[in-house]
Order: structure tokens, then sequence, then C-alpha cells
């Protein structure tokens, strides 16, 4: 049997960030992991993230996993993958099964930082090959370069069943629709905007009725449900598809910690069977901790920082820093984190309907609805402006902590404020020069710039695009609505693809002036 | 229908080992080193991977993270192994997995 201070279960974002908090106070660390590649999910996550520059805000999912891992290394955390802990024992002891063996460790204190796994929900079909979990699709499309399918419906609109919708659709796949037996859309409306824009409909209060096929999924049939979630006869729509993704939610992997003794309880406001904490992460067992989704589901921006406070306190717990230290390190990470817990999506607001943003503004109920913002509700948000030259049009409309496009702006026409959740309006007295920083920094691609006076009959708008292949200059195809619907023919007159940019490439059509509201998204003819 | 993706819009081109050949149920297919058996297969338009033992269903991939135990097949003769996290080396045979068994339910 082997020893270690501190031993760390799951390589994901919480348990890598604990590593290295624990590292740097000179504890001796291993993590373990079932997988082949450390970095847990993050290596899937291949948009850009939410919230400001302490939270790694802006920076694509996969880059933060990469930093997260060098800066393991260069400590000399010692990471062992292909490691499935199979036990864990009252003393801090656990099993692991590598190559077919068992091996036994003890650990001064352990963190768990298992993770999530997906949840299902059952329909006629549900067994077939093609219906899959929309973290499958995702390792799929964004680990292995493989399309999980051609024609894809995918179920449930939480911003796990977005975001993945958005990823199918850069790989080329046909996303036919996006279904929700709930009412609302759970997710991010700036995710489900962007999918929204490119044509791909939303069916809200409808799930799944039966998907098709023998071998394998040849189509699947959706239905309204009414308030207790009872299909209602005739309202079925059928699709061709070869593939259903299913995004319904997320449970915490606590097994480990039920085994171990850890008072746990059933809480459905952190996703399920869950260990009883404290503020630093510590069970009813003196020297366990926890990190990330394990013990309440959220997401990679939270556990990473959960992932911190626990390495600190495990260092404590040993006698590597004193008491002092702790208390300083646990408020500076508690208030990065409280940062993040703050908006319309923050836990505490958990399925509530919020009718109002913070600054007054009716939430479009077009959008948690179909997916996009009517025409007719946009211009009453701060971000939308109309004035004559080049200037940003931010079609924010929800609270949710993020504020890059404040920063990207060298002009400072982006007014967010201290509160990060604050809906970004724009400062009449700062100039734009049209550099589309602003445009390319937002993680929820909801900024355009717009140029009324372009030419003397036509506006230009430069949206973001992340598609294959890339429009080329003088192209002409059609510009769409908010709602993926042809507005008007569009002539593409420039694009633009920077370092800077990472990957969100900058695209500027010319449409006739009085679609400038309207015109969102290009596509080729 | 092409399968496998030559560019990404965000990642690239994805990187992959070398080509190599595996047989499946006997045919000799391609696949590049190192990915999971599943990605070789799907990329060859196979999506059966197994059939279930009582009522003889079938099933494939559908978690891809070697939770949920569908995906399993006969590998190089050992049973249920999780292709989508066991990684294609060459010469490997795959077989479709019958309950648990690589012989079809008739020879059985």
């Amino acid at each position: 049997m082997k020893r270690y201070d501190l031993i760390i279960v799951g390589a994901g974002p919480s348990g890598l960030s604990a590593a290295i908090e624990a590292a740097k106070r000179g504890l001796q660390v291993v993590v373990f992991d079932e997988n082949e590649r450390p970095g847990g999910q993050l290596f899937k996550q291949i948009h850009k993230f939410f919230g400001s520059k302490e939270h790694k805000a802006k920076i694509r999912g996969f880059n933060i996993g990469k930093q997260l891992l060098e800066e393991a290394t260069e400590l000399g955390v010692e990471v062992r993958l292909n490691a499935t802990v199979i036990g864990m024992y009252m003393e801090k002891e656990i099993t692991v099964k590598r190559e077919g063996e068992i091996e036994h460790y003890k650990g001064d204190a352990i963190i768990v930082a298992t993770g999530a796994a997906e949840n299902m929900v059952n329909f006629k079909g549900w067994t077939l090959p093609g219906v899959i979990g929309a973290g499958a699709a995702q390792t799929m499309m964004n680990m292995h370069g493989i399309k999980p399918g051609e024609k894809v419906l995918m179920l449930g609109t939480g911003n796990v069943g977005l975001v993945v919708s958005f990823q199918l659709l850069q790989c080329g796949c046909e996303v036919v629709a996006l279904a929700d037996a709930a009412p609302r859309i759970g997710g991010y409306g700036v995710h489900a905007a962007k999918v929204s824009r490119t044509g791909v409909p939303f069916y809200l209060s409808h799930t799944i009725k039966e998907v098709e096929g023998t071998d394998h999924v040849t189509g699947v049939t959706i239905a309204e449900v009414d308030s207790k979630f009872q299909f209602i006869a005739g309202t079925e729509k059928h699709f061709d598809v070869d593939t259903v993704c299913v995004a319904v939610g997320l449970s915490p992997m606590s097994q480990l910690l039920k085994m171990a003794g850890c008072k746990m309880e059933d809480n459905p406001k952190r996703g399920g069977q869950v260990p009883i904490v404290d503020e630093y992460g510590e069970t009813s067992i003196p020297g366990v901790f926890v990190a990330g989704d394990v013990s309440g589901i959220e997401e990679a921006s939270s556990a990473m920082i959960e992932g911190r406070i626990a390495g600190v306190a495990a260092s404590e717990y040993l006698g590597y820093i004193d008491e002092k230290e702790l208390t300083e390190e646990f408020e500076k990470n508690e208030a990065t984190l409280d940062g993040l817990r703050q908006g319309m999506f923050a836990p505490k607001n958990r399925r509530k309907l919020i009718e109002k943003t913070e600054e007054g503004c009716e939430i479009s109920t077009n959008l948690l609805k179909y997916g996009f913002v009517a025409d007719n509700e946009i211009e009453r948000y701060p971000g939308v402006t109309r004035k004559a030259g080049i200037h940003p049009v931010m079609e924010c409309t929800q609270n949710i902590p993020c504020n890059p496009c404040q920063d990207a702006c060298p002009k400072g026409c982006i007014k967010i404020g201290e509160k990060i959740t604050s809906l970004p309006a724009v400062d009449e007295t700062a100039q734009c020069i049209g550099c589309g920083m602003c445009v390319a920094s937002c993680s929820g691609q909801a900024i355009f710039l717009v140029d009324e006076t372009y030419e003397d009959e036509y506006a230009s708008i430069t949206l973001p695009y992340e598609f294959l292949p890339l429009p080329e200059k003088g192209e002409k195809g059609i510009a769409l609505g908010r709602d993926g619907k042809f507005v008007c023919e569009a002539e593409v007159v420039d694009i633009k693809s920077v370092k800077a940019f990472d990957h969100t490439n900058l695209l500027t059509i010319k449409i006739p002036k009085e679609f400038v509201m309207k015109a969102r998204f290009y596509k080729a003819k | 229908m092409a399968i496998r993706l030559e560019e990404h819009p965000i990642l690239g081109v994805p990187e992959k080992g070398r080509k190599v050949q595996f047989t499946y149920d006997g045919k000799v297919m391609e696949g590049f080193e190192g990915e999971p058996i599943m990605a070789a297969l799907k990329a060859n338009g196979v999506v059966i991977h197994r059939y279930t033992q009582k009522k003889h269903e079938p099933r494939g991939v559908f978690c891809a993270i070697g939770r949920c135990t569908d995906c399993v097949m006969v590998v190089d003769g050992e049973l249920n192994v999780r292709t989508c996290v066991t990684p294609l080396k060459e010469n490997m045979v795959v077989q479709t997995q019958y309950g648990v068994s690589a012989e079809p339910f008739d020879k059985q």
C-alpha cells in the first residue's frame, strides 16, 4: 500500500484545480482518473466560457484544460490515467483498478472530484443504436473528429442541449429541431439564439413519443404535452433522422462518498444524491473533501473554484498552511464563486420564472418559447441602439454573469459596470471604430456591428461566424433573421479572421437598409 | 456520407494516429491507431455493436465515455470490451457480441 498526503479522484476541472493548489503548498499529490486522457469534460468544450477575467471568460474550454494540465505538470502533480477508483473506505483508503489489477492506496486527505453522469429518459425506441447522450455527441465530434449523425433531433434545451446543438451544426450535421417537455427554454437565451438564427426550430412543451427504426434510428415523432406532461392527441410531428441526442440533465457521481460513509442527502436543487458538506467542501468525514459537480450540478467555471477551495482546505487540514491563509484564500475564492452564482440562472433561481431583468426590461417571452427575441422586442434592451455610423448592437437580454465585451472595447463603448450580470449598455459618448473585438469576445455570439449608413441604400452587419466553409468576399447569399427565416439578399463585403478573435470569424454583409434590425445570419445560396 | 471531419471550424484538422487495418466480423476495415474502436466502426458505417441476451435487441454507442456499457463487443476474443474507450490497435479482431458470445444466437 502506497501513502500520499493527498489523493484526488478525478482529473477534471475541479480535481486538477485542487491538485494545483495543494501541490503549490508542498503536498505530495496524486490524481486518479479512469479515462485515457486527463481534463474531464473540458476538452470537449469548444465554446468560449462566460464570466469575467478571473473565471477565464472568453477562453474556450479545451484551452482552459490545457492551461490547467500544464500548471499541474509543472508543479509535479502525479496524474494516473486508466485508473478507476472502485472503492473508498472510512480510513481514507482507496482501491484502484489499473490494467486488470487492484492497487491499494492511503491518503491523509482525499478530495473526491468525480463529476456527474448524464441522465436519461425512457421513450419507445430509446435503446436503438442512434439514440445517444449529448455528451456522447460531444465526445465523437470534438475528441475524435467523427460526426454523430447526418440528421439529428436534440431533446433538452438546457445549456448542454443548446451548446451541443450548435456544435453539431459546426460539424455540418443537420439539426432538425430541439424539443423540451418544459414550457420554457432552460439554458441561456444567447445560446438558443445562435442556434435559432441558423434556422433550427424549437418545440417547447414537446417531448419524444417514439423513436422509429428496427436496427437503428430512422425517424422520431415528438408531440406536445399538457401541464401534467401528458401527450395531447393530434399534436404529433415526425422527423426523418438518423440520430437522437438526449440532454436531460446530469446527476452527481457520488457513489464513492456514500460507500466511504459520508453523510448524504437527496437534494433536487443540487441534482440528486450529494454529500453534506461545509463551506470548504469538507464532508462529514474529516479530511474527505469534495469539489465540482459531485456535490451539486453547476458548470466547469464554478467547479474550478470549488477545486481551489478544497485544495487549500486540504492543505490546512494537513498542517501545510495555517488557518489565516485558509481564511484569506477562502474569502478570495468565495467572492469569485459568488460572482458566478448571480443573475437569472443562479442556483437560487433554478426553475423560477423571471419576468424582468435587473434593469426592469421585460424578458422576451418569444426567446423562452421559440429560441429567439422577436423583432418587436429587441429594441427594449440597453445594448440595442440605433445611430448613424458603425456601432455595436448587443442582443444580450438576460442577466448572466459575463463581461468580456466591456474589456474588449478599446474605446470604452460598452458599459456593464461593477455588477457583472448587468446587461451591456452603449456609451453614447464613445466612438466605435469597428474593430470587432467585442463581436469576437462575446461568448454568447450576441454582438453585431451595425452600420446603417454604410452606403446610400445599404447597411452593413458584421456578425460572428464559426462555420466552414468560410464565405468569400464578394459572395452573394441570403440574410436570415433571428428566427432563421429568409430576410433579404446579402453580399459578403468583408471577412476577418485574426488570432485575437480565436477562431470566431467576423463576417460583414451588405443588405438593404430597411433590414438592418432584422438580418442576423448569413447563409450561402 | 462523410462521417470523419476533414476540418473543424474551431479545432482544425483532427489529430489522428497512423492508419491501420482491423477486422469487423471477418471484414477488413481501416481505422486510425489509438482512436476508440467505436470511432473506427462508425467511420465505416457500423452502428450495431451487440444484441441483447434475452430479446436479441440491437444496441450501439450510447454514452461514449465508458459508463453505460451499451457498446460492448468481443475484441481479440475478449467479451464485454467497451469499444467507446478501448483504443484501436493494428490487426484487432472485433466481433459483434450476441448475448455474452461472439457466436450468433442460432449457432449458440
